[in-house]
């Protein structure tokens, strides 16, 4: 079984899966940042690839790619990162890319490298269903789970093809837009997850605009299997670029408050 | 054939290997509606009425295809402009914007959004929007809002919203990302408004579509005035969408096609926006195509002075013609692209847009190899009013000279 598979079955309750951008705000701070994450109690890392159009992102993620991106990252960067990471840590890593950087470099060549670097999952944000079939080819050759998106836009007939193809886990975006933190969550959580739970066993992880425990509780509430913090980890690194000790401190104050949230069903 | 039916409810998504559908999964539902309504309102004769009446009373179809003496005289051929400088808005962009403004309002949307980069696909979707009462914003990147101030006027006055847009390099590329986001955040009650052959299926197809009328035009006119094809056709591109306009009609006849694409610096500089000469395959606003970037697939920052030009990729039918054979890919500099521009103002009486100036200045580097009885037809894509303040720089000539 999948590291990612593993996480889900023995998890207790939610899991938690904290992002950051790889690179951020360059590679040696961003491997202490998802360390960080990690020792404060990030079930599973996300670590996304940065990209210079990044259409699926608001302000906060949108400038941590400009920075990582200035700092020199590139995939190959990124996959440096990770083997450092992986010496640390048996948790879950799943990588968070647009198509092009993978395109470019070729689906095999990122693939074979992302699994010899130690990632367990791959997300290519514009990469629907529709056009991902050598994606989950190449993902199964690697051992590597293609993990899928679903929308509160995605009617049912696709809904329930997205769930049979998925692998490891849905991520589920809470709502339409870009990514960031936003006040309140979707009024009609419980019903989207409800629709995706009906299709099939695959755990469900919601993203987007989560960034309070307040969230992370009416996601639990309606029977998330995970959820996905982005912008309020990558905003804090943001706050807090010249002081890394503060960072760190941060970093561990939110994931407790965050986690403690997800416990407290 | 391109564009074929590929299922009976939705159009074909590729040209040879190019195209696709590349977007975040929440605007998957979208496309597809978008496609079936347009496979739908294709086969309405009520929407083809529709269009038809808008585009002869109101936008001005069907545009002259104008015989320029002076220019023929000076380069050796004989040469034709295909006037969308004429049409209603100054450029061809209209053609485009009308048919999918009507595709809103059946749709129910009552909301249009709309990138834009020389503003005169902004300008004319401002015109679609106010002619059938939807409200329109548009996103420009800032640097094009400097660069072609007066068509942030026009659009104002329109009734448009015009957003500024300062990420990344404020041009096109960027507008386009915006209006992405805008879309995916209020893909329900939003329209769209695509205004090249670039994007996500199906726009191109859409697009095309809608451009084809200049083709329709320019092959029944030129058979008409010289009772054969042209042997070329030259159209500058951008994303490609006054290009494959009037090259579609074409593309089963012997007919030389040249797409012209924005040198800028020089290629060797890479200051320039010449995808399908300079780029590689690559994916960038939802399709499969021609892109600038570098080996890690990142996109380059691309220059050109024509900001409709300022762009890093390139319609997938392009590619696929280019790739085919069917299409050359030729690129000129900006410094041509000036002299063309005001060397067929000076000639002609005719003011291009600097994007289309690159069409004509191509012509003028192969015309020396052309027969003098060569029929040449160039796809006059815009008027120049917005760039005459960018080429104040230009050496102006001086009463008659030539
Ligand atoms: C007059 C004119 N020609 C050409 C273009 C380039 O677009 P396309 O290649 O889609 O025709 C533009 C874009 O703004 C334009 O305004």
């Amino acid at each position: 079984m999948s590291r990612i598979g593993s996480a889900f079955r023995e998890a207790e309750g939610p899991l938690f899966i904290g992002y950051t951008v790889a690179g951020d705000p360059d590679p040696a701070a961003s491997v202490r940042i998802a360390g960080t994450l990690l020792d404060a109690g990030a079930d599973i890392l996300e670590m996304g690839v940065p990209f210079s159009d990044p259409v699926a992102d608001g302000p906060v993620i949108q400038r941590a790619g400009i920075r990582a991106l200035r700092a020199g990252t590139t995939p190959a960067g990124v996959f440096r990162m990770v083997r450092e990471i992986r010496e640390v840590t048996d948790k879950p890593i799943v990588l968070l890319t647009y198509y092009n950087p993978v395109y470019r470099r070729g689906l095999s060549w990122f693939y074979s490298e992302a699994a010899a670097a130690g990632v367990d999952g791959i997300l290519v944000v514009d990469l629907p269903l529709e056009e991902a079939n050598h994606a989950r080819e190449c993902a199964q050759e690697n051992g590597l789970d293609q993990i899928l998106l679903a929308a509160p836009t995605t009617g049912d007939a696709r809904l329930a093809r997205i769930v049979d193809a998925a692998s490891g886990f849905l991520y589920l975006v809470s709502r339409t837009g870009v990514t960031g933190a936003r006040e309140d969550l979707p009024e009609d959580l419980r019903g989207l997850i409800g629709r995706v739970k009906a299709r099939g066993s695959v755990p469900v992880a919601v993203g987007f605009g989560i960034s309070r425990p307040a969230h992370v509780r009416a996601c639990a509430a309606a029977g998330a299997d995970a959820v996905i913090v982005g912008s309020g980890i990558v905003g804090l690194v943001e706050r807090h670029l010249a002081d890394p000790p503060a960072l760190q401190e941060a970093i561990c104050a939110y994931i407790r408050q965050m986690k403690g949230a997800v416990r407290a069903r | 054939m391109t564009g074929s039916r590929g299922s009976p409810t939705g159009s074909k998504a590729r040209y040879g290997r190019f195209g696709g559908r590349y977007v975040p999964e929440t605007l998957m539902e979208a496309l597809i509606r978008l496609d079936e309504a347009f496979t739908r309102a294709m086969a309405d004769p009520a929407f083809q009425q529709d269009l038809s009446d808008h585009l002869t009373h109101y936008a001005g179809r069907p545009t002259p295809l104008t015989f320029c003496p002076n220019l023929s005289r000076s380069l050796g051929c004989r040469i034709y402009l295909k006037r969308e400088d004429l049409l209603h808005g100054g450029a061809h962009k209209l053609n485009n914007t009308l048919g999918q403004a009507l595709l809103a309002r059946s749709m129910g949307k009552h909301r249009i959004i709309a990138e834009t980069g020389a503003g005169q696909h902004g300008v004319a979707t401002a015109i679609a929007g106010a002619r059938l009462g939807i409200p329109v914003e548009v996103y420009m990147g800032e640097t094009d809002i400097h660069r072609q101030a007066l068509n942030v006027s026009r659009m104002r006055l329109l009734g448009a919203k015009v957003i500024p847009v300062a990420s990344g390099t404020r041009t096109l590329k960027d507008a386009v990302n915006e209006a992405l986001r805008d879309w995916v955040e209020r893909v329900e009650d939003t329209y769209y408004l695509l205004g090249s052959v670039v994007g996500p299926h199906p726009y191109p197809l859409m697009v095309r579509t809608f451009q084809s009328v200049i083709g329709e035009e320019a092959r029944r006119q030129v058979l008409e005035r010289e009772g054969r094809l042209p042997d070329a056709i030259l159209a500058c591109v951008g994303g490609g969408s006054n290009a494959i306009g009037i090259f579609h009609r074409f593309l089963e006849d012997d007919v030389r096609l040249i797409g012209v694409e924005a040198g800028g610096e020089g290629l060797a500089t890479g200051m320039h926006g010449a995808s399908l000469c300079a780029g590689s395959p690559g994916v960038l606003h939802g399709a499969l195509s021609y892109l600038l970037q570098d080996e890690d697939g990142q996109v380059s920052e691309t220059h050109s002075i024509a900001a409709g030009l300022d762009y890093p990729g390139v319609g997938p039918e392009l590619a696929h013609l280019r790739e085919s054979g069917r299409m050359e890919a030729v690129s000129v500099t900006d410094r041509a692209a000036e002299e063309a521009f005001s060397l067929l103002a000076r000639t002609e009486g005719i003011v291009p847009a600097l994007e289309s100036a690159h069409a004509i200045a191509h012509l003028v580097e192969i015309a020396g190899d052309l027969d003098r009885d060569s029929i040449v037809v160039v796809n006059l894509s815009g008027r120049g009013d917005k760039d005459v303040e960018t080429t104040v720089s230009v050496p102006q000539g001086t009463g008659g000279s030539r």
